[in-house]
């Protein structure tokens, strides 16, 4: 595997100057729990305004926060997923500032003492695998929401997400591209949602960033002035924040420039990033230790039984994947992103052809399912059904093509590919005497093509299995086909 | 009856349950008293009427198996009171009304107790003198223009006064203790982590502690005995076994070692009480009891680093006071122009005072000069009592360095406010539970406290050596029903 290296792939031109990007991410994955960080309030999304807010949440005068464990053990889960160091006592600070969607007029977060200390996560690029460095994951409130276009005057409040618990997952600035970028959030997702820690659902904000950009020359030791821009909530937008900024801190260099250090909105309307606040203007949070909590204290033991709890991981599977069923690192990466993939095709390989089963959930089932816009949790064709048509093709009942006939009709209700292949006698012709038959009318109807094939064309052998097919509508075994076509042909 | 108001808590709820006297006639008696002594300015909010109904539901279903069966209490306006105006005398929240109780509170009502009504105290519970208070400031009972101490000046005025058999207050820095020491009652500070902080209205979580004033030792073992509870909802409160306080109370105390500390001998501490503090060892040698010199060497850090701590959290706390989600509001260009108006006309001087100082020491660049160290400090403190308990039992001091004042005599000066909680603050910094006992009349006639400092947990304890130098002391004060119309 390769060390993080200067990857050269992604590189901004200007003047003849090169200019490497580097980025560092820190997202914001909402924890899966029925109920807030430090309330008992439900974090279902979706609920009308303010009906999940506890007496805890809206900071009404004498509530307390008490820590929800299981959000712990979540948070410590996912350091564990990111191969990273458990903090054995982490303290919650508070993070002052004021806003209207902020009842307590400050965060519980965690500032020096998080829970989860350094990592790494691998990313599997086209050009290889890459490690990208965990700096730290933290917990930390959510706040409300201000909505500002119901009332023409007011600004509403929403505080069913208020104190909703998140991870802010910290990277080191090791991402070099776009590309990179969209592997990290990818990976991270695939991590989380094995772990079963965030259903990383970026429509509903389950997962959002804020990202670091700076460039520097090509080569350069020293980093850049970097520029964050906040709460990013989508991949594309992502990456086309990063195209941006990274291009207008070239731009400025190249015009012999400096760059400020600041806070930055992505525009996903203008396609632009703009400035929110300078560094001299950053708000004074005045952290410190809130005095409603204790610091989280567990021992090891503690993680140790938290670990017997977690399964296996996407790149232990690609492993397995690779060395068990000798699958190449690609397809096994494609089965293993998504845990419901890798669940579906170890279904379907419990009876099936190992090869054959990939090809088709890679192929035919994804298209399908991309055509519908579907998850493969939602799949129209269940894998035992699906196993049973690989079934079909090995054992030379149907054929290739005419399995793609089959499946077509299969993903209407999931039906059984056997009576699918009965009931429209699909089934694959192999009996000799019969194709014998079929292949003597074909050469009795194209004697002129007989001459000319036999006078040395013999490209139009082809043309010959095509007719045969054809006549047969499809289902002659065109490996019989083609043995006796060559004899009779001879 | 005009005795009853003269009944002390112990033996009023003896007379309760051996039906001598109803609960409708206690409560009776009390509002009756109180209803003539507005003067005082100790009540914010009276629940009379539902005070009077829950005492003939109380009659007329007695439960004689309760601590405090149908006994009137007025609270401090800090504990949040369900469907009854709390307001901790703010005007931020002069029309708050919580949908919950405070644990605390619930713990009066369960043990059969009724609402008297909230008690005026100085606003956010910062002060010592009770003149911080939106709704004007409280007068002692003891003299026209003196002031009942602070913050939990109402609660000591109305104690003091008799209307109202015993009361709860809340402790940050000697909220409770000096107060008492003024008024001549006796106040407890539990041990942090003893009494449940939840629906209390935070003034400095990490120091907050509520506790009882009672006129004597033994009400107040009782009053603890029903405060004190283990409470999921607060994640400072401490799981330990409590004791039967008042059942437990001892006045045996021999061979107990009593610590006198050096560095508590002021400059400038008057004759008085010095005299008191010699008096106290004697009291306690008398009663078989060991003084042993200690040092606290500390202490002069204490004072300052309280005000740094203390102001800290506040400043924290209070941001949730915004004009948003309830209480007062003022209206505003904007998001912030409302938060500036709402806040700047909320808050009073001294709540603001704190505010500033507590976010000044937070900000950055001061962070580590001043909460930082402080908070070093507080641990310095907390190891000198930790070391001092390796050879003592307890440890006896004054309550407060001089008797009460008069009103508006130090409310321009804040440092000499602050200085009269200099006995008081180290016991909170290092979550010991202190009590103060009246100890004897200065020149003028106004009451002096000792306050004695126990171990963690150790209520018992100090409750005990009060209870034997309550005996030895003999304290008696005569108050005038000056105030009466």
């Amino acid at each position: 595997m390769d060390e993080v290296s200067k990857d050269d792939s992604y590189l901004i031109e200007r003047n003849g100057n090169k200019y490497e990007i580097v980025i560092g991410l820190e997202v914001h994955a909402q924890v899966l729990s029925e109920s807030k960080l430090f309330s008992t309030s439900p974090t279902k999304f979706g609920a009308e305004p303010n009906t999940q807010v506890s007496l805890v949440d809206a900071a009404f005068p004498g509530m307390l926060p008490v820590i929800n464990e299981f959000c712990i053990k979540q948070a410590i889960k996912t350091g564990i997923g990111l191969n990273s160091k458990i903090n054995n006592k982490s303290i919650f600070d508070r993070k002052n500032y004021f806003y209207a969607d902020l009842p307590q007029g400050y965060q519980i977060s965690q500032y020096k003492d998080p829970i989860v200390g350094e990592g790494s996560v691998v990313l599997d690029l086209t050009s290889g695998s890459k490690i990208i460095g965990i700096e730290r994951l933290h917990l930390e409130q959510d706040a409300g929401k201000s909505i500002h276009d119901i009332d023409p005057v007011n600004t509403l409040v929403d505080l069913n997400r208020s104190g909703v618990a998140l991870m802010e997952i910290v990277s080191k600035p090791d991402l070099r591209s776009p590309e990179e970028v969209n592997a990290y959030i990818k990976k991270l997702r695939s991590i989380m949602r094995y772990l079963g820690t965030c259903d990383g659902n970026m429509q509903e904000g389950s997962l959002r960033a804020d990202v670091n950009v700076s460039v520097r020359k090509h080569g350069d030791d020293k980093y850049g002035t970097r520029c964050e821009i906040k709460n990013v909530n989508s991949i594309k937008f992502m990456q086309m924040a990063i195209e941006y900024e990274a291009n207008r801190q070239v731009d400025i260099l190249e015009d012999g420039g400096k760059i400020d250090q600041e806070t930055r909105l992505f525009d996903t309307k203008k396609n632009e990033t703009r400035s929110m606040r300078s560094k001299e203007d950053a708000h004074d949070y005045r952290y410190f230790p809130d005095p409603d909590l204790l610091p989280l204290e567990f021992d090891n033991n503690y993680i140790e039984q938290i670990k017997k709890q977690i399964p296996e991981l996407p790149d232990q599977k690609k492993a397995r994947f690779i060395e068990k069923f000798n699958l190449s690192s690609y397809e096994a990466n494609i089965l293993v992103s998504d845990l419901d993939t890798s669940k579906y095709f170890e279904e379907v390989i419990k009876n099936s052809d190992v090869k054959l089963s990939s090809n088709w959930i890679t192929g035919e089932l994804f298209a399908l399912l991309n055509e519908k816009n579907l998850e493969i949790s939602e799949s129209p064709i269940s894998a035992i059904n699906l196993s049973k048509l690989i079934n079909l093709i090995k054992d030379g009942t149907i054929s290739g093509k005419i399995a793609k006939t089959v499946f077509e009709l299969m993903s209407d209700g999931d039906k059984n590919p056997i009576d699918v292949v009965k009931d429209k006698g699909l089934k694959q012709q192999s009996d000799p005497k019969e194709l014998e038959k079929l292949i003597e009318k074909v050469i009795n109807e194209n004697q002129d093509k007989v001459k000319e094939y036999k006078s040395g064309k013999e490209k139009l052998f082809g043309f010959f299995v095509g007719q045969v097919m054809k006549v047969s509508s499809g289902k002659a075994n065109p490996k019989l086909v083609n043995e006796i076509l060559k004899n009779k042909l001879k | 009856m005009s005795d009853i108001i003269n009944i002390n808590l112990f033996e009023l709820v003896s007379n309760i349950k051996d039906k001598k006297i109803s609960s409708n006639e206690v409560t009776s008696a009390y509002i009756e008293r109180s209803k003539k002594s507005k003067h005082l300015n100790s009540y914010n909010e009276e629940t009379f009427d539902l005070a009077l109904k829950k005492s003939k539901e109380f009659d007329s279903k007695p439960d004689f198996n309760k601590k405090l069966p149908g006994v009137p209490i007025a609270v401090k306006d800090l504990f949040c009171t369900k469907n009854v105006k709390t307001t901790a005398s703010s005007k931020i929240l002069n029309n708050f009304v919580p949908t919950y109780e405070s644990t605390v509170t619930q713990n009066l009502w369960n043990e059969g107790a009724i609402l008297l009504g909230k008690l005026n105290c100085d606003e956010f519970a910062m002060g010592s003198s009770n003149e911080t208070s939106f709704f004007g400031n409280v007068i002692s009972p003891i003299d026209k223009d003196l002031v009942p101490g602070g913050s939990s000046g109402g609660s000591a005025s109305a104690l003091a006064a008799k209307l109202t058999p015993t009361t709860i207050g809340t402790d940050t820095g000697g909220s409770i203790r000096q107060p008492a020491s003024f008024t001549g009652t006796v106040g407890l500070k539990p041990t942090y982590g003893s009494c449940s902080r939840y629906g209390i209205v935070a003034f400095a979580s990490s120091l907050d502690q509520a506790g009882p004033l009672t006129r004597n030792v033994k009400d107040s073992a009782l009053m603890l005995e029903v405060m004190s509870s283990f409470d999921n909802k607060d994640s400072t409160s401490v799981d330990f076994i409590r004791p039967q306080y008042s059942k437990d109370l001892s006045k045996e105390i021999k061979g107990k070692k009593i610590g006198i500390p050096k560095e508590y001998r002021v400059d400038g501490m008057s004759e008085e009480i010095e005299k008191l503090w010699n008096d106290g060892k004697n009291y306690l040698k008398n009663c078989g009891a060991e003084i042993v010199d200690i040092s606290l060497p500390h202490t002069k850090f204490a004072l300052p680093s309280y005000y740094i701590v203390a102001p800290a959290e506040a400043s924290s706390n209070l941001a949730r006071y915004d004009g948003v989600k309830y209480g007062f509001r003022t209206k505003g260009d904007n998001l912030v122009d409302m938060y500036e108006k709402t806040r700047s006309e909320g808050f009073g001087d001294e709540v603001k005072r704190r505010i500033m100082i507590g976010t000044y020491v937070l900000s950055s660049g001061y962070y580590d000069a001043y909460y930082l160290k402080a908070q070093k400090v507080r641990r310095l403190i907390k190891n000198d009592f930790n070391d001092a308990f390796k050879k003592v039992d307890a440890i006896l001091t004054p309550s407060t360095p001089s008797s009460a004042f008069k009103i508006g005599d130090k409310s321009n000066d804040p440092v000499s406010m602050y200085l009269n909680d200099i006995f008081t603050v180290p016991v909170n910094l290092a979550g010991l539970p202190g009590i103060s006992i009246p100890a004897g009349l200065d020149k003028k006639g106004y009451p002096l406290g000792l306050q004695i400092i126990g171990k963690a947990f150790d209520e018992q304890n100090i409750l005990n050596i009060a209870y034997s130098m309550e005996d030895k002391i003999n304290f008696k004060l005569d108050i005038k029903d000056w105030w009466m119309k």
